[in-house]
């Protein structure tokens, strides 16, 4: 009933998935090495995958996907998570990201994340995240990240 | 494999650094590529690749790239300084991004805090044409495989 303030979400748009698609997806040449594929997208949230391969081990004797493939997962989720939380398309950038790696990674096996935004700021916007196989109750690594929005001035700069 | 001891020895004298990254699939995927410099430390490099994009509007490197960059170069580093081929296993990885990671060759030197028995703490930084201009710096924790 009592909604604190109704505002627009990008999510909401029905060209959310075409523009996800093109502009996240497409458009990135790692993205699609690593083969990223999107499960799910809502308001604050979405969860992300990534189907195992061989090129993306990091030990061969195990078998198992390497911790930097999880970091560029939670990179993407959490990004996702941010375009799913802004009220309008604009270009973000990564200010920090930390991945505390739970357990081992099964041998073999794909990895799905899911992020949400707790917060959305003027300039920066607050994530968390888990990357899991299972299930999201049996988590492998967690996350908490930060963006920069491209309305803040600083960012600009950099963009520059 | 050959004898875990003999391997980073030989890696050592032969100068055969490409060998070490073969190990890592990954790390061989990302295009790193290291070697000792006079002093003995190691310095990493990953010379730019197409897919290691990740906008290609600026255009610059993904920051998952970069980090697995990063997080590569720690490993190496600490299996270099324990001459040893078992994998230091990751705890946790904390990433601030400094700048964007231009379309060119990336550098890494790694500085091992502390090499515990059991725990080893890593800092590592990411630049590209000036070593004291940062693009990204991390803090990493590995829990060590003694041999």
């Amino acid at each position: 009933m009592s909604e604190k303030q109704e505002r627009t979400y990008l999510i909401d748009n029905p060209e959310f998935t075409g523009l996800m698609m093109e502009g996240f997806f497409g458009n990135i040449p790692h993205s699609k090495q690593l083969g990223l594929e999107m499960v799910s997208a809502e308001r604050n949230k979405a969860v992300l995958r990534i189907p195992f391969a061989e090129h993306l081990v990091g030990d061969p004797t195990s078998g198992i996907i390497h911790g930097g493939v999880i970091l560029s997962l939670m990179d993407s989720v959490g990004g996702m998570a941010t375009f799913c939380a802004l009220p309008k398309m604009e270009a973000i950038a990564t200010l920090d990201l930390r991945v505390d790696y739970l357990k081992p990674a099964m041998a073999g096996q794909g990895i799905e994340a899911a992020a949400e935004c707790y917060k959305l700021t003027n300039s920066v916007v607050f994530i968390r995240g888990v990357a899991y196989q299972t299930g999201i109750d049996d988590p492998i690594a967690s996350c908490v990240a930060t963006f920069m929005r491209a309305s803040s001035s600083k960012i600009q700069g950099v963009v520059k | 494999m050959q004898d875990k001891n003999d391997f980073f020895r030989a890696v050592r004298e032969s100068k055969d650094f490409d060998k070490a990254i073969e190990m890592i699939p990954y790390a061989n995927f990302l295009g790193v590529r290291f070697s000792e410099k006079e002093d003995g430390s190691l310095l990493f490099r990953m010379p730019f690749d197409e897919k290691n994009v990740g906008n290609t509007a600026l255009p610059a490197l993904h920051g998952g790239v970069i980090a697995g960059f990063m997080e590569n170069a720690a490993v190496i580093s600490l299996m270099w300084a324990m001459d040893s081929t078992s994998t230091p296993k990751i705890i946790d990885f904390n990433v601030d991004y400094t700048l964007s990671g231009r379309a060119q060759e990336t550098y890494a030197r790694c500085d091992i805090v502390k090499l515990g028995r059991r725990i080893a703490n890593v800092q590592v930084t990411a630049y590209q044409d000036d070593p004291n201009k940062a693009i990204a710096v991390a803090r990493s924790h590995f829990k060590l495989v003694r041999d």
